[in-house]
């Protein structure tokens, strides 16, 4: 018996330690902290079925074999297996019940205050910010910003192929299926940085199509919501202004947006704010003059089959771009 | 009749000519089985070189051994060889083997179906491996969602090519399964009643009837998604009011019987080889029987827990937590039963037991976790994930290639007439075991760290490579295992020691026969009093006579009862299932690239169709 629960503690200790960035076992947020519980649970009592099964095999295989068991043998072991597989019955019972319960208490709530659209692309995340009023409504990309303590309905959508919304620390994951609309809950219940990542293979860059999601005090949420809903920053230094002028005269404006210029493209992800935005790429880097000058010389190369063509830039234009770039904070 | 004479005379018109011609156009069940066995293990064997790559390229954050369309390819190609041309073909083989011999005929039913059904098989296998070698190896999973796979999104040949694969395996498949059906319903030895089969026959017959109802499903998927690709239907555009949900219904409601296709089978072979390792019948036969039945039945109700995130009403998703939960318990009940036999036995612990007793310590995690992501809420975290990598291998592993290895260890004798060696094969055990636990365990922590499935790269601030690492290190080993295992059966098959009659002191019917066996299988047709012939008395077993030894005959008897019933004659050797094969795979690969392929390819298979109907007479009768 002691070394069954020393056994036992030991596995579950192995699996709780993991803990990272992106681990279904270090919850933020109401729906992933009852699946914690849900997860906990059911490994315990499947690692005891586990230990339990093999400490009869090796039983049965090791017991002394040579006194005959006979007719009455028989009998018990009848006995034995029906009593086995009415508790297997019990046990497949009240798993079912603790998931059920589960499910229920993650349900979607009614009346989210607030409803986000994400639109899956390959390979990156489109972000929806829609008002009633229109001057009110913006997008962003790859990161999505929550009020902390609120219920945020995310409204998944797929401009291609399925994708997966995961964020392990605040919910499950949930599919974008082309010509469909699914919606997840995500109440985050403490402020941080939470990365998520498309869950279902959707091509070339499966693996780099992660997103940021930031839960903040209302109160800085309310600021950040203010800023994204201005145009883009004017350029303030002559680098930048000589980088929004070849960025409109390139073909970046072809695909790009940034409100207040022309540019209005809508193929690739909206860059009206993206210096602020805390990565580029789905992820990829974090956001720095370095990163984005890179990614513009050769976008093939850093993330192979992409839909960013490489534009041929001179060494100039390239840095003025990548300068007014990091300045649309 | 003496036995010399006997021998003689039923060589004369059972056995398979020499030489190329007879290589090429044989019906022996035997020689058809051991090259279907052949083959899948040389499909597993690449399949798991392809398994090597991806752990390389896994091994470190950003690595740059293989880029993102090659190692998309290379999962692609894992998941569709294993499933399609290694897990579901080789259990078939095994099954024309041994089904014959353990129900006590002369050949399969249909014998030239089968002959055909293995050229498709190595057709369809021979296309997806050249494709890949020329780089033109699908690559959007071996689940092929739509619209990845659809036309807007999978440019070029690739997903035809897969698409047209799954087709070659669906005849292949289908036919074997029919062969097995009518071999067991109407060709049993007299006496071998309903409640005397032996289980690895009974997990057959269940895993036929599976193969018949789930493959229809999988064959209307691939035909609507090649039409798609080729003629411009739009079933699954949902622009034009298709759905992308319907490919996953479709391929789920394939894809989830498809993993009892493959387990159903394993579970006769532990049955086989618990009841012979601890000298005594499995326990509970009647239950075992009803297990495998309830498996195959509940196996079609559960496809919808692979569909948990795709936004379907909650009410439905219950109904299938609540069935995916269900099958724990045939399970449960199997285990149980072996558990019981195992405790009731004497064990002798040699190579074929081993493998069973890693089964059960791998296959009891692996139904457990099954148990895990079968309920909605702990699925929506761990679903594409690493998790259900590590789950799945380790059903599919330890409830079936395990078992298998351990068919092989033991029924290796009845095939060649030369024992595998028991020293290798507990080294080979050892190994693969190992090697097994340590590379695939880990991948539950790496899924519950939020690891998703079919990356081919991850950054360096990810907390994975550490265990990424580690993986890719076990990997080698269990790989080590592989080697060993076919080094060993390279050596035995040339140089093993000579195999005693029944070397396993086993009491099941293909023991009855020399090893290998005769072209004919049995001079005299066995009858069977009980469950396990070989153990009533095995120096007179009562036999059948009266059939022809001028022609290929075989006896017919009554589905329940096995009562005779009328003497059946077999088809001969024939080159036309080879031609048919050749004009159909012609079609095949044609229809990739133009529709009217299926009306002009049409043309010379039909007319091998003809050559292979062609009635030829048969000798006359003498008795």
């Amino acid at each position: 018996m002691k070394t069954w629960r020393i056994l036992l503690l030991s596995i579950l200790a192995l699996v709780s330690a993991c803990s990272g960035n992106q681990s279904a076992l270090d919850p933020g947020g109401a729906a992933a902290i009852h699946i914690e519980h849900l997860i906990i649970g059911v490994v315990a009592v499947c690692t005891a079925i586990w230990i339990l099964v093999m400490i009869v095999l090796g039983w049965a295989l090791l017991r002394d074999h040579s006194q005959e068991s006979g007719r009455s043998g028989e009998r018990q072991l009848t006995l034995t297996v029906t009593a086995g597989l009415g508790a297997t019955v019990l046990i497949i019972t009240g798993l079912t019940i603790a998931s059920f319960y589960t499910t229920r208490s993650i349900g979607l709530p009614e009346n989210a205050s607030l409803t986000i659209v994400v639109k899956g692309q390959q390979w990156w995340w489109q972000v929806i910010y829609a008002d009633p009023d229109p001057a009110f409504s913006f997008q962003t990309a790859n990161e999505i910003h929550i009020p902390v303590g609120q219920d945020v309905r995310i409204q998944l959508e797929s401009a291609d192929v399925v994708h997966s919304f995961w964020v392990p620390n605040l919910a499950g994951k949930q599919d974008l299926v082309p010509g469909r609309s699914n919606s997840i809950v995500l109440r985050a219940e403490r402020p941080g940085v939470y990365r998520g990542q498309c869950a279902e293979f959707c091509g070339m860059q499966h693996s780099h199509m992660a997103m940021m999601i930031i839960a903040e005090e209302p109160a800085l949420y309310q600021r950040w919501l203010a800023a994204q809903r201005s145009d883009g920053v004017k350029a303030t230094n002559p680098e930048a202004s000589a980088g929004m002028a070849a960025f409109l005269s390139k073909p970046c404006a072809a695909c790009h947006t940034v409100r207040g210029t022309p540019a209005s493209g809508t193929t690739g992800p909206d860059l009206t704010h993206v210096g602020s935005r805390q990565t580029i790429a789905a992820g990829l880097f974090e956001t720095s003059r370095g990163s984005l000058a890179a990614w513009i010389a050769d976008p093939q190369t850093l993330k192979p089959g992409n839909n960013m063509p490489m534009v041929p830039l001179t060494s100039a234009e390239l840095r003025d771009i990548s300068a007014y770039m990091e300045s649309l904070k | 009749m003496d036995e010399p004479e006997l021998d003689r005379r039923l060589t004369a018109i059972w056995s398979t000519p020499a030489g190329v011609w007879g290589t090429l156009s044989t019906v022996d069940h035997k020689t058809i089985g051991r090259r279907y066995i052949v083959t899948a293990f040389i499909f597993l064997a690449l399949g798991g070189m392809l398994a090597l790559a991806m752990r390389l390229q896994l091994s470190q954050p950003e690595a740059r051994f293989i880029g993102p369309d090659r190692y998309n390819q290379i999962f692609t190609m894992h998941g569709t060889n294993m499933m399609f041309l290694f897990a579901v073909p080789v259990m078939e083989a095994v099954a024309v083997y041994l089904v014959p011999l353990m129900v006590g005929t002369r050949n399969i039913a249909f014998p030239r179906l089968n002959a055909f059904s293995y050229w498709i098989y190595l057709a369809g296998g021979m296309l997806l491996w050249i494709a890949f070698a020329v780089d033109a190896g699908p690559d959007a999973g071996w689940f092929a969602y739509v619209p990845l796979s659809g036309p807007e999104y999978a440019a070029g040949k690739r997903a035809d090519i897969w698409a047209q694969m799954i087709t070659f395996t669906e005849v292949s498949a289908l036919a074997v399964a029919v062969e097995i059906v009518v071999t067991v319903f109407k060709q049993r030895a007299p006496g071998m009643s309903l409640d005397r089969i032996p289980l690895f026959v009974w997990s057959m017959l269940v895993t036929s009837f599976l193969v018949i109802l789930a493959m229809p499903a999988i064959m209307i998927a691939s035909t609507a998604l090649i039409l798609d690709r080729l003629v411009g239907t739009h079933f699954f555009n949902p622009a034009e009011g298709g759905d992308v949900l319907l490919w996953q219904h479709l391929f789920w409601f394939f894809g989830h019987p498809e993993v009892y296709i493959i387990f159903l089978p394993a579970v006769g072979m532990v049955s086989t080889i618990v009841a012979t390792f601890t000298r005594r019948p499995v326990f509970g036969y009647l239950a075992m029987v009803m297990a495998l039945i309830a498996t195959g039945v509940l196996a079609f109700g559960l496809w919808v827990h692979h569909m948990f995130v795709a936004g379907l009403p909650r009410l439905g998703e219950s109904f299938f937590t609540a069935s995916s939960m269900v099958i724990a318990i045939p399970a449960g009940l199997q285990i149980f039963c072996w558990l019981a036999t195992m405790w009731a036995g004497r064990p002798v612990f040699k190579t074929p037991f081993l493998f069973v007793i890693g089964f059960v310590v791998i296959f009891v995690i692996g139904g457990l976790t099954g148990v895990m992501v079968a309920s909605v809420p702990f699925d929506t975290q761990v679903h594409d994930t690493y998790f259900v990598v590590a789950h799945f291998h380790y059903v599919l592993v330890g409830g079936a290639v395990f078992p298998l290895l351990g068919a092989i260890y033991y029924w290796f004798p009845k095939m060649t007439g030369r024992m595998m060696s028991e020293t290798l094969g507990r080294w080979i055990f050892s190994l693969i075991f190992t090697g097994f636990n340590l590379t695939f365990f880990p991948m539950h922590i790496l899924g519950l760290q939020g690891m998703p499935r079919r990356i081919y790269t991850y950054q360096p601030e990810m907390p994975w490579s550490g265990v990424n690492m580690f993986i890719s290190l076990s990997a080698v080993i269990l790989a080590a295992g592989f080697l060993l295992f076919f080094i060993d059966v390279i050596r035995s098959a040339k140089s093993g020691s000579a195999a005693p009659a029944n070397p396993w002191g086993a009491s099941t019917l293909e023991w009855a026969t020399a090893s290998p066996p005769p072209s004919y299988n049995f001079g005299r047709l066995p009858v069977v009093g009980s469950l396990e012939p070989l153990s009533d008395n095995p120096e007179t077993l009562p036999v059948a006579t009266g059939l022809s030894v001028n022609r290929r005959e075989l006896v017919v008897t009554s589905l329940v009862e096995a009562l005779p019933q009328a003497r059946e004659s077999s088809p001969g050797n024939s080159i036309w299932p080879l031609w048919s094969a050749l004009a159909t795979t012609a079609m095949l690969i044609w229809s990739i690239f133009t529709p009217w392929a299926v009306v002009w390819g049409s043309i010379p298979v039909a007319i091998t169709l003809v050559g292979w109907f062609w009635p030829k007479g048969v000798p006359e009768d003498d008795s």
